[in-house]
């Protein structure tokens, strides 16, 4: 299971890949669809790699991208 | 907000909000600036940065002049001075002397900082007066069309300089660590980490505090200068930025295609222009002197008139 | 409300008129001011640099004229009472931020102890050459409060009713003295603290999500046309801009928010301007000659104004105290009844323009300029004021 994920907000981005390009564990790209702007949007091309580690949101230059972490699981008992 | 979810998450998990967005005005996105231009990302590592320090952000002042990088004050959620050309220092040197409580930071460009308002960051510098000034250095004039800066690197084509620039850049380092700062730092917007890092300090000391942060300008830079684009240009950062702390300031030029000396250069104890004030005046005046901030909340009520006078 | 007592030397004084200038800014609450060093304003900052230390406030000698008149702005926005001083040189680096002032509404004095000019002109001798300057030297239409004073005394009165103004309106407010003005010294009476009134910011009461930093009583008959004022570090996160802004402060580029905020900006002085303006006219209704004048040059048309009451000419005085906004209207009054108009400046012309076209043609107005460098011979206004006495009434100009 992943540890984290990234929330776009599509109507911000302007498709400069920074996120895609700088990614440690490289799970984004671009989608080959528009936004309302023309531009293309990042998604999550292989979710389970994603560390949610917000690289992505620090690089993003629209406040467009952002990583997060999934709590950890509780442990099991046993 | 549309999420695009991780098909691969939990059942159930937490949305954790943009930790950015607390610090913008979300009512002017999206910004003005160019796909692919870096001045977002330093805001980005500003408001991380912010959050790391814990600072009360009430108390945070942030003052821009004019130009590309000049328009962050008023994409950030704090109290913001859009102020004139070249004027975002001294503007917050009285903020910063009328109400120390503040922690007053200067964010502009190149063309703001260094050449219209040269004469203020030295001086600034010299009184070691307690600014954070982030300088985002796309070597040119951006919001007028791409025109030579005094940081243009020789060789570069400009607007203004079509057949190539021949002038000598600044190496702004080199010149406010000369003038006195007691902070200088340079980072290029691929090094976020850093940058965030080298803010979070600046947040936290007392003193001048000078970063330049190399930053794509891809419509106007790049293009005429076929560098390609914004992307392109982060990935030569990459490759170019050397970090070198404590560097020889003197070898710090930017030059076309050479490398990007980076790192944390000065970092000083000096006493700042409020210290040496009022411990010179108090000890010149002694019991005659009134220090202005030390009934500085009920002064300000009385002058004010906060306080009814009947 | 007062002024704090802490601050005002209450006594009889043998000041100049820079000094005099000082203790009305102390009286009237200033705790910050910036300048850089200029003849014939020094003494001001010089007197200013030696008090406050005493009082509880900071004087800062910045790098330039441009850095002094936009730090003291940053003080206004940190809650201080703030002014800056200069002479012609540094009146023209200050332009911008006179206009930065007006747009952002930004309450702060700006006081120009006048010199012979252009350019670097005469640095010790007088002049009133910047009048229209401070009318309009910044880009772009503002409106303008300056008030002139002609003693000692009154640059102590008129200091504190400029830091008054500039608080009630949210303005720049300009003190135009001049270089006699300035080094003349004479008796100067500061009256008690508790005599002197001052005129407390304009803050907000709102909470911080009701506040909108430019939004004023407009829709209110009577409403206040000014807005209220959120000081930086209270948690108001507002945003202050000198691009055209709308009430939230956001910049906005549309005819519409300029023509708004314009009209707001002027129709908040127009509209107040009965009080604004301050006169002292002498012997203006009976009279066939009126001289309209200001500062130092009035004084030295007291003289020949009583020459001209020995020849039998009935002549009144009218002094402009308040020059921006002009009297208009009791200039046109007077107009209606008068031969001539005399108006001696120490300029080849400014606030005489002014007159002339509220004057409309209907009277005479002689000019009687000067280049500077010392006052008229009162013998020059006499010439003109006898001329005016011989105009044939309803010959006009």
């Amino acid at each position: 299971m992943a540890k984290g994920s990234v929330i776009v907000r599509p109507e911000r981005c302007k498709g400069c890949a920074f996120c895609v390009e700088f990614c440690p564990p490289r799970v984004l790209a671009l989608s080959p669809a528009f936004n309302a702007k023309g531009y293309h949007v990042p998604e999550l091309a292989d979710p389970e790699k994603c560390t949610g580690c917000d690289l992505c949101g620090m690089y993003c230059p629209d406040f467009a991208i952002h990583g997060f972490r999934f709590p950890k699981p509780a442990p099991t008992a046993g | 907000m549309s999420a695009s979810l991780n098909p691969a998450a939990p059942a159930a998990f937490p949305i954790c909000e943009n930790p950015a967005e607390q610090f913008l005005r979300s009512d002017r996105m999206p910004s003005i600036w160019c796909p692919g231009c870096g001045i977002g990302t330093t805001v980005n590592c500003f408001a991380r940065a912010l959050i790391k320090t814990g600072i009360d952000p009430k108390k945070v002042v942030i003052v821009s002049g004019i130009g590309c990088t000049g328009r962050v004050a008023g994409y950030m959620h704090l109290d913001s001075f859009h102020t004139t050309h070249g004027r975002a220092i001294p503007f917050a040197t009285g903020l910063k002397l009328a109400n120390p409580g503040l922690t007053v930071v200067v964010y502009s460009g190149d063309g703001d900082l260094a050449s219209i308002g040269g004469n203020h960051l030295i001086h600034a510098a010299r009184r070691n007066i307690d600014l954070k000034v982030v300088c985002v250095n796309n070597l040119t004039y951006s919001m007028t069309g791409g025109q030579a800066a005094a940081t243009t690197p020789r060789d570069a084509i400009t607007a203004t300089s079509p057949y190539g620039a021949y002038e000598p850049p600044l190496n702004l380092p080199h010149l406010v660590a000369a003038a006195g700062a007691s902070y200088v730092s340079r980072w290029t917007t691929y090094h976020v980490v850093q940058t965030m890092k080298a803010m979070e300090r600046m947040l936290t000391r007392r003193g001048f505090s000078f970063l330049e942060v190399i930053s794509p300008c891809p419509t106007l830079f790049q293009r005429r200068n076929r560098l390609g684009d914004g992307l392109d240009t982060m990935k030569s950062y990459k490759e170019l930025g050397a970090t070198r702390h404590n560097a020889n300031l003197a070898d710090l030029d930017m030059t076309m295609g050479g490398e990007i000396v980076i790192g944390n250069f000065v970092e000083r104890d000096r006493p700042d222009y409020l210290e040496a004030m009022q411990a010179h005046l108090r000890a010149q005046l002694q019991e005659q002197y009134v220090d202005p901030y030390e009934h500085a909340e009920a002064e300000s009520a009385l002058e004010l008139g906060e306080l009814s006078c009947g | 409300m007062q002024a704090d007592p802490r601050a005002v030397l209450t006594g009889v004084h043998f000041l100049n008129g820079d000094q005099a200038c000082c203790e009305g800014a102390l009286a009237a609450g200033a705790r910050f001011a910036a300048g850089y060093p200029i003849t014939p304003s020094t003494e001001i900052v010089e007197r200013f640099s030696k008090r406050i230390p005493l009082v509880g406030g900071v004087f800062i000698q910045m790098e330039d004229e441009l850095a002094a008149s936009i730090a003291i702005q940053g003080a206004a926005w940190a809650g201080k009472k703030v002014f800056t001083v200069t002479s012609g040189p540094g009146f023209s680096l200050m332009m911008e931020h006179i206009g930065f002032a007006a747009m952002t509404e930004t309450p702060c004095v700006f006081v120009n102890v006048q010199r012979g000019g252009p350019s670097t002109g005469l640095p010790t001798l007088p002049a009133q050459g910047d009048m229209m300057q401070a009318r309009f030297g910044s880009h772009g239409d503002y409106p303008c409060i300056a008030l002139s004073p002609d003693s000692p005394q009154e640059c102590f009165r008129l200091m504190i009713r400029a830091m008054n103004l500039a608080e009630e309106f949210r303005t720049p407010v300009f003190l135009m003295m001049d270089e006699v003005v300035g080094h003349m010294t004479e008796r100067v009476e500061i009256p008690a603290a508790e005599s002197i009134e001052v005129t407390p910011r304009r803050l907000t009461e709102k909470a911080p999500e009701d506040y909108l930093p430019y939004e004023t009583e407009t829709s209110k008959i009577g409403g206040s046309l000014t807005p209220e004022m959120a000081i930086a570090g209270e948690g108001y996160k507002f945003h202050v801009t000198g691009l055209t802004h709308d009430e939230r402060g956001y910049p906005s580029m549309t005819p519409e928010t300029q023509h708004k905020l314009i009209h707001r900006l002027f129709a908040k002085i127009d509209t107040a301007k009965d009080r604004i303006i301050e006169l002292e006219e002498d012997h203006t209704e009976e009279a066939e000659v009126v001289v309209i004048s200001y500062g130092i040059t009035m004084r030295v048309a007291e003289r020949a104004i009583q020459m001209a009451r020995t020849e039998g000419i009935a002549t009144g005085k009218l002094r402009l105290i308040t020059v921006w906004p002009l009297a208009e209207e009791r200039i046109r009054e007077l107009a209606g009844r008068v031969k001539a108009f005399v108006v001696p400046e120490l300029n080849m012309g400014q606030v005489v323009l002014e007159v002339e076209r509220v004057t409309g043609g209907r009277t005479r107005v002689i000019r009687v300029p000067h280049a500077g460098g010392t006052v008229h011979k009162p013998e020059q206004i006499l010439e003109a004021i006898r001329r005016g006495a011989m105009t044939v009434q309803g010959a006009g100009a």
